[in-house]
């Protein structure tokens, strides 16, 4: 039996569109009571709903640990501003910025920007990883001693520690370097949903976090195993990713039995794998899967936030502290601390040589 | 008299040498100048934008404030730090779509509770648009054409869900856009994001009366600023709106001291801070469009003319024609016998308003009281402390003489402008 690795928890605080702050950033402030990792927003132009990442750079200073992921699409949006945005709510929260990288593939959404035609998710995947790989080199592009701030030579940043990055994608290209310096994450969490074959090669490539959606353990174990594979095949260590299985729970009715609905039924199918029942059941379904060493965690999509939420917190979590299988509070103050993954040496930078070594 | 803060972000305005000075990055330092603007009871707190990083020589340019972050993303976390202040970002119209960005901008309206204002700007930038899937092949002409085509449909947005809350299809055909479908955002509590405009040319001054709600101008000296002024007022009865529907904010320094004399010492002293040595140098290059570096900061200015259409700076806005000003400097230089950095400095300053706060509240009176502006932007040269002493000196002396409020009236940026909210033509 593998080691049990610490346990992961998220949560989507969506829903229904709302408008106000408050709702959001009371969500937020629950979720991190109970001391989960981070929460997630999802975003799409295709439906009402204000821009997520403006709605959790609003509640980053409401809130003091929780990490905060966004959905930003990179179908419309242009690659130099998905990456200064999300740079820019890991310098507002200090260090607890995530980005869900997400794609638009309906005509609906094209015509809303009339630029560029709909096309094949393959494609919009293909150009979400370009678009994911052009940000974290702009993350990079600044080396963290960038600011020198030196009175003698009148410097104040050292042009050398700047870098162009010169990315040339099949649909764009970027000269860089970035405008925000480099974020206090050094690279903000990059979180992908894995469930489709063109979406999970972008996530073995690019992700920390992969979301994984199945019905079973021993499933989500398979697609645990092969998104490290792939994962290995670009040349990355398995063990600094994250996978998580998402699940949207509807703990509306405590009484009934716990059920895991198969992802294609009906009329939930576009939420994938649907759990009902109550928050003692799904601490135990949590603990089953996590000590089969399925998952790292759980991405929990709650069927009504307010009331789903406060059931996760005070219901499932609680239990599972109680089992000591997770956490009762932040140990760190970043989103990669709470992952337990490091933060990205810089690409750009030389090795560290002793001081003084340095030309 | 209107009052607005402006982070300075990438410039040479701050004196980052100063041991004072924090950083420009940092959200504390963002939320302390919000915080002391919003105890001042400002109209506004103001970011501009950086889209690519300046270039001397084709050398990254060191030696000044660099590095910020992207506005709309701070405003709306400063939204949760402040309860009346408005909110204003600089965001390109160039290199953005109109579709994503009026969504943005109603997002931090709707999260701020009606406080959120858009400063337009063009860019006919090809250096800039490398950072962009566009590039920068729109010309002089076209960025105005798309900017004001951009405002246009960024309304037409934002005004089309019904008063029931129901979103209506928005069919837009332009020269420019092609947008089809249902707005993601509610009517925003103003109705639209307050929109300002900076820029002083014809056609900008012409954009900002048929659009703008305020214009951001450079135009600091009473002469400048009443001409300026009555300008931009009559060409708005050409679109049907009256002088008081765009306010003329100029942006200004301002250095404070316990007498006059003091303040004006302490003003040289940040003057020479400012401009360095190499700064000189730098500012001396940007004119003359050529390497100068054999030249001394502390001798006369070059006898040659510069090079008029030099690639030697890069992403920096131009102000004026380079045999112009060369020729204006030198004038300068030969009648007071300045040195180049002298001359740099005397010819470089903005309108700052420098004496005891006394004397700055009476100036900033005098310049609204006789027509050269509706209020102030106002730069301090210090991040994130430099408005503190004005807020402390100069807002009460302000509010004795009753040309500032005391209070702040209404919750909305235009109630504090005094701007009604656009009809919704729903």
């Amino acid at each position: 039996m593998p080691p049990i690795r610490p346990l992961h928890l998220a949560a989507e605080i969506g829903g229904p569109p709302h408008y106000d702050a408050a709702r959001y950033t009371g969500l937020a402030q629950l979720a991190e009571r109970g001391a989960l990792d981070f929460v997630t927003l999802g975003d799409s132009f295709a439906r009402p709903g204000p821009d997520a990442l403006s709605v959790l750079s609003r509640a980053a200073p409401a809130t003091r640990r929780i990490g905060l992921v966004p959905t930003v699409t990179t179908t419309h949006t242009e690659p130099f501003h998905v990456s200064s945005a999300v740079a820019t709510l890991d310098w507002v929260s200090r260090g607890r910025a995530g980005w869900q990288v997400d794609v638009s593939t309906t005509g609906a959404e094209a015509r809303l920007f009339g630029r560029r035609p709909a096309a094949p998710a393959a494609e919009l995947w293909r150009e979400a990883g370009e678009v994911a790989d052009a940000g974290a080199r702009l993350w990079d592009s600044w080396e963290d001693d960038a600011e020198i701030r030196d009175t003698a030579t009148g410097r104040f940043i050292d042009r050398g520690k700047l870098h162009y990055v010169d990315f040339e994608g099949a649909t764009f290209s970027v000269r860089g370097p970035a405008i925000v310096p480099r974020p206090p994450q050094g690279r903000p969490v990059v979180v992908v949903d894995g469930t489709t074959d063109p979406a999970r090669e972008t996530a073995a490539r690019h992700a920390d976090v992969v979301l994984v959606r199945a019905t079973t353990s021993e499933r989500t174990a398979g697609i645990r195993d092969d998104v490290r594979r792939r994962a290995v095949a670009h040349g990355r260590d398995p063990d600094t990713l994250r996978v998580l299985a998402a699940l949207t729970v509807d703990l509306g009715g405590a009484e009934t039995a716990p059920e895991l609905w198969p992802a294609s039924g009906p009329p939930l199918a576009a939420h994938g794998t649907y759990y009902r029942g109550g928050p003692v059941d799904l601490a135990d379904l949590i603990t089953q899967w996590h000590r089969a060493g399925a998952v790292d965690g759980f991405h929990l999509t709650p069927i009504t936030p307010e009331r789903d939420l406060e059931r996760i917190v005070n219901g499932t979590v609680t239990l599972l502290q109680h089992r000591s299988l997770f956490r009762t509070f932040h140990p760190g103050g970043t989103l990669r601390e709470h992952l337990g993954l490091s933060r990205p040496a810089n690409r750009y930078a030389p090795d560290r040589f002793p001081e003084g070594e340095r030309a | 008299m209107h009052l607005a803060a402006h982070f300075p972000g990438v410039n040479n305005t701050t004196v980052w040498a100063d041991p004072r000075s924090r950083s420009q990055i940092d959200f504390s330092s963002f939320e302390h100048l919000a915080r002391t603007a919003e105890r001042g009871l400002f109209d506004f707190f103001f970011l501009a934008e950086g889209l690519r990083l300046r270039e001397h020589n084709g050398l990254i340019h060191d030696l000044d404030v660099v590095g910020r972050p992207e506005s709309l993303t701070v405003l709306n976390a400063l939204a949760a730090v402040t309860d009346r202040l408005g909110l204003a970002a600089t965001v390109n119209a160039t290199f953005n779509e109109p579709y994503e960005l009026a969504r943005r901008l109603a997002t931090l309206d709707h999260l701020s509770a009606g406080r959120a204002a858009w400063n337009v700007v063009t860019s006919s930038d090809a250096f800039t648009g490398e950072n962009f899937r566009r590039g920068g092949y729109l010309d002089r002409a076209d960025r105005y054409t798309r900017a004001a085509e951009f405002v246009a449909t960024a309304r037409e947005l934002w005004d089309s869900w019904t008063a029931d809350g129901v979103p209506r299809p928005v069919a837009h055909r332009g020269e420019h856009f092609r947008i089809e479908g249902e707005f993601g955002v509610p009517r925003s509590p103003q109705g639209h994001p307050v929109v300002i405009q900076a820029g002083d040319s014809p056609e900008g001054r012409e954009f900002a009366a048929s659009a703008a709600d305020v214009i951001f101008t450079r135009h600091g000296t009473p002469g400048a600023g009443r001409t300026f002024y009555a300008d931009v007022k009559a060409r708005l009865a050409r679109y049907g709106r009256e002088p008081d529907e765009l306010k003329i904010m100029p942006g200004v320094g301002f250095v404070l001291g316990d007498t006059d004399a003091e303040a004006r010492e302490k003003a040289a002293g940040i003057r020479l801070q400012q401009i360095s040595p190499q700064n000189a140098m730098l500012a001396l290059e940007q004119v003359w469009g050529r390497d100068l570096s054999s030249y001394d900061p502390d001798g006369p200015l070059p006898e040659s003319d510069p090079v008029p259409d030099s690639a030697l700076v890069q992403g920096r806005v131009r102000h004026g024609d380079p045999l112009a000003v060369a020729a204006r400097w030198r004038a300068l230089s030969r009648e007071k016998g300045l040195s180049i950095r002298q001359t740099v400095i005397e010819a470089s300053g903005r309108q700052s308003f420098v004496g005891s706060p006394r004397t700055v509240a009476a100036e900033l009176t005098e310049f609204v009281a006789t027509g050269a502006a509706d209020g102030f932007i106002l730069v301090p040269h210090l991040t994130p402390g430099g408005l503190d002493e004005f807020v402390d000196g100069v807002v009460p002396l302000l509010q004795e003489r009753g040309v500032f409020r005391s209070a702040y009236t209404g919750a909305t940026l235009r109630s504090h402008l005094g701007l009604a909210e656009p009809v919704w033509k729903g």
